[in-house]
């Protein structure tokens, strides 16, 4: 069973060979190989996912942590210490998001072997998808921030290549398109900066990236309880929880023994980690552990307590810091110790500050990825890319990366009350804003793509207010919901676009010539739709299904996750008197707008009488597009039962019988330390669900009834006065873009220009280059050549010549001609030289 | 017997006459003879040598002496031929073409 984990490496492997397929021998295989290859990476992946399911099922929810056999010792500099081995988790967070990532990339994929019929970069396009999904789960399986990065970047670069992916086409379209990845890319890059400050933050302050290292356990807590449950199936007194969570009885998982319900939910963990349940939390929560003494447990070490400073994970390591005194100090395991002070060289701070920091830099990255303010502006653009696209990364996938990264690090949340606060903040303000646009948009799409925004902002919400299981959950169902919505409005635009040339062929026949051919035509307005409720069924019955999940109609899977985050909202806020849950309180104004421009969209795509010959010749997709819709659908519509809340009460219909009480969070609480689960309030329910129904009924009233567009090509509420102005600026998109422009590319462009010509012309070139460079370069030059080259090198090599022409000169006259005058000089010669030898014999 | 010195003081006394005549006549045939005055000086003290020391290598380089000799005449003597044929003189003083 163990070496079952042993695979997860292929999860990364398999998508990543697909890429290297159909990137390289692509264009020589048909649509149908690139896509089977394409569909069999993605599914594979899937399956590896149901292996390593099995596997934490069967190993207790244990965490495995897999280093591949090649990447072993990834980055590893032993001179200073530092060591990021290439290690993947398996925990039931990084399991979860990787479930939704493969199994809602599968559905995509087939999608897209529809929706992509016919491009000429067809195998490219699935080369990106495929490399796409290889990126989001190294991000997600990643055991260190590092990892994570690693991935968090290549699905930015997959974002950037799938939202331009059609650059080609004409008309200035393919600007757009281009424009739009840029400004994915550029946005994501400001969130970047942010990731990678926290990650140096961390990196100095902790000596290491890894989550937990391999030695640690997660949730000391959990596997004491599991311990003993499964080594005894007994029964674990379910302990008195504070405040709000109430106590539930042990869940039957499986077989598995049980959970001490909510009371283990909250936060604890053993011996020297234990943090105080002080002030919001009331009382002690679980004092369990200690006092029920059970006898040989199955698992080993149930704590961290044994493990020196050094051996822990980034933070487990900061739960140790935060809870020093004044004054105390923790041993690191290496001979020294560490206070609550970080040493930064210059100045320390205390790692409180530390961790706030920390915790804002990724906030800001989360903002960047997942898409809040003020970085929002990237995903509505990100629609320029081809549905499927918008449907896997800008709905389902990527831009959870984000939340998923802030609910990994719930322990640094957790400790961090200032940036919980400015994380619900701005959570609450994209929901309501993001919301608010939605209403004023015409693009299919775009409506689409800043609900996304809306629903991402309840996720940063709840993690705000340490509501991480439920941002989870939420994070879940809207993956499925989104996507589905996502794709049904791809075949709705495919419908309507084969419904244009459908109609144009026919005028073509009956007229002999066409003189519509070079009309502007959007096949994702709106405007173009209306009536095609009878034309596209399927998709129609499915996108209605999308719609109330989204809305937060009961028993949708929106209802559930939704109202979760809500009840959170309500107990921090109502009964904890928490300042953050008050601001989320605000999120119901966020569903309400939810439900109103979701109807909206229904009304004017799927209801009343078609408003175009485009619409009017719509038809129904092939059946790769449909059958992801239906089982997205389907799972829209049972999503929500994967964590029906506690003291459902009338809601129940035994549903709780049949689906298990908060299965998704106890499951999930074995790797996040600090989740807790909200009880159901019936209140917060009834409230929301009138807000949705009475939100979708004010649509029907403003849009119902073929009124959804006048016959100006108005939206009624731009035609009524009363309202024109609202509905203005939320088409305008509260000329969010046009402030960037003015606070930001304005000034960068003048900034620019004063760089490039006052700057870089006139000083630079004309004043540095032209006076400073060159002049002295000549100078230089002419000093060279002048004086020394022709005066010092020329004259010392000419000089030589002189010399020995002079002398030469001389020694010519020697040379008479005259046989006796050479004849003497022989004889002096021979003379001398006997003489000289002769000399020591003279002497002697 | 005539002692050795005797014939050692015959050849510088030839010896000295022809780098005299060298050195001091214009006729070029009258320099070759000086030449080979000297030359044969030359030999007269190999073989005075030669038989003081009982030994026959004396013998033996005179007779290459008188061998490069002839060989130097031959050569010479056809040069002066030449010489004169042309420039219609010997006088060395005029043959000064190979000054620098």
């Amino acid at each position: 069973m163990q070496s079952l984990a042993l695979i997860a490496p292929l999860i990364i492997l398999l998508p990543s060979l697909g890429t290297f397929i159909n990137f390289f021998w692509g264009p020589k295989l048909n649509e149908r190989w690139s896509s089977l290859i394409g569909i069999t990476a993605s599914a594979s992946t899937f399956v590896v996912w149901l292996v390593l399911f099995a596997y934490l099922n069967g190993n207790y929810y244990q965490p495995a942590i897999v280093d591949p056999p090649i990447l072993d010792g990834w980055i590893r500099i032993p001179s200073i210490g530092l060591e990021i081995p290439w290690q993947q988790r398996i925990d039931t967070l990084s399991m979860a998001m990787m479930g939704f990532v493969t199994f809602v990339g599968t559905l995509i994929h087939i999608y897209a072997s529809g929706y992509m019929h016919g491009d000429p970069r067809f195998s490219r396009f699935f080369a990106y998808l495929n490399m796409f999904l290889a990126f989001m789960l190294i991000l997600v399986s990643g055991n260190n921030l590092l990892m994570m990065f690693v991935g968090w970047e290549g699905v930015g670069l997959c974002s950037y290549l799938l939202i331009g992916f059609w650059w080609d086409k004409k008309h200035g379209v393919g600007i757009k398109n281009s424009n739009a990845a840029r400004k994915a890319f550029i946005a994501n890059r400001v969130g970047d900066f942010g990731l990678l400050m926290a990650i140096f933050l961390a990196f100095w302050t902790f000596g290491t990236l890894d989550f937990y290292k391999p030695t640690e356990v997660t949730n000391p807590h959990m596997m004491e309880t599991l311990a003993s449950g499964g080594g005894h199936g007994e029964e674990t007194p379910a302990a008195e929880e504070g405040d709000h969570s109430e106590e539930t009885p042990a869940g039957e998982e499986e077989g598995e023994g049980d959970h001490s319900g909510s009371a283990a939910l909250m936060v604890s963990l053993t011996s020297d980690l234990t943090l105080e349940q002080e002030g919001d939390h009331g009382e002690e929560a679980a004092d369990s552990h200690g006092e029920e003494g059970h006898a040989g447990p199955v698992i080993e070490h149930t704590d961290n307590a044994h493990l020196a400073f050094n051996q822990l994970g980034i933070f487990a390591q900061a739960e140790k810091l935060a809870k020093l005194g004044e004054g105390e100090t923790v041993d690191r395991g290496d001979g020294t110790t560490m206070g609550r002070m970080v040493n930064f060289g210059a100045f320390e701070l205390d790692i409180d500050t530390v961790i706030t920091l920390i915790t804002l830099f990724m906030l800001l990255g989360a903002a960047g990825k997942s898409a809040q303010i003020p970085l929002f502006v990237w995903l509505p653009d990100a629609m320029a890319g081809p549905t499927p696209v918008s449907a896997l990364i800008h709905a389902a996938t990527m831009v959870t990366a984000g939340v998923y990264m802030m609910v990994r690090a719930n322990s640094f949340f957790y400790l961090a009350e200032f940036s919980s606060l400015v994380v619900t903040i701005v959570g609450v303000l994209t929901a309501i804003i993001a919301g608010y646009i939605a209403i004023g948009q015409f693009d299919i799409k775009r409506v689409l793509a800043y609900s996304t925004v809306s629903q991402l902002g309840f996720m940063v919400a709840a993690v705000g207010i340490g509501a991480y299981g439920a941002a989870m959950f939420h994070m879940i169902t809207h993956a499925f919901f989104k996507a589905l919505l996502f794709l049904g409005s791809g075949s709705v635009i495919h419908g309507v676009e084969h419904g244009h040339h459908h109609a144009h062929e026919h005028k073509h026949n009956d007229h002999g010539h066409d003189e519509h051919h070079a009309e502007e035509f959007d096949p994702q307005d709106m405007r173009n739709m209306g009536g095609l409720r009878r034309k596209m069924p399927i998709t129609y019955a499915t996108y209605l299904i999308g719609t109330l999940a989204l809305a937060g109609l009961y028993p949708f899977a929106g209802f559930w996750s939704k109202d979760e985050i809500l009840a959170d909202s309500w107990i921090a806020a109502i009964q904890d008197g928490k300042f953050a849950g008050f601001i989320a309180l605000g999120l119901f104004a966020a569903a309400a707008l939810t439900a109103f421009y979701m109807w909206r969209q229904i009304e004017m795509v799927f209801h009343g009488s078609p408003r175009t010959e485009a619409a009017e010749q719509a038809s129904e997709s092939v059946w790769t597009m449909t059958v992801p819709l239906i089982v997205l659908a389907v799972l829209s519509l049972l999503g929500g039962f994967l964590n029906i809340p506690s003291g459902i009460g009338l809601f129940s219909f035994g549903l709780q019988g049949i689906f298990g009480e908060h299965t998704l969070s106890t499951w999930l609480e074995y790797s996040v330390l600090h989740l807790h689960v909200a009880s159901f309030q019936p209140l917060i329910a009834i409230i929301s669900l009138v807000l949705a129904v009475a939100a979708i009924i004010l649509a029907n009233r403003i849009y119902g009834a073929n009124k959804a567009i006048n016959s100006e090509g108005l939206d009624p509420l731009e035609a009524n006065p009363a309202s024109r102005r609202v509905f203005a600026l939320s088409n305008a998109r509260l000329y969010w873009d046009e402030m960037y422009d003015r606070l930001f590319i304005t000034p960068f462009k003048r900034v620019a220009a004063f760089l490039a010509n006052v700057v870089d012309w006139a000083f630079l070139h004309d004043y540095f280059h032209d006076t400073v460079i060159t002049k002295g370069f000549n100078g230089i030059g002419r000093l060279l050549s002048q004086p020394v080259d022709l005066g010092i090198i020329d004259g010392t090599v000419n000089g030589f010549g002189r010399l020995a022409r002079w002398i030469s000169g001389g020694l010519r006259r020697t040379q008479t001609g005259y046989v006796r005058v050479y004849a003497v000089a022989l004889l002096i010669g021979v003379v001398a030289v006997i003489v000289f030898m002769l000399l020591p014999v003279l002497q002697g | 017997m005539v002692p050795t010195e005797a014939y050692v003081i015959l050849s510088m006394v030839l010896f000295a006459m022809g780098t005299m005549g060298v050195l001091l006549r214009r006729n070029a045939i009258v320099v070759f003879m000086s030449v080979e005055l000297m030359l044969n000086s030359a030999n007269i003290a190999l073989v005075a040598f030669s038989r003081q020391w009982g030994q026959a290598d004396g013998h033996l380089f005179t007779f290459f002496v008188m061998t490069v000799a002839a060989a130097e005449v031959a050569v010479g003597l056809a040069l002066i031929v030449a010489i004169f044929r042309t420039k219609q003189s010997i006088n060395i003083d005029e043959l000064h073409l190979m000054e620098g």
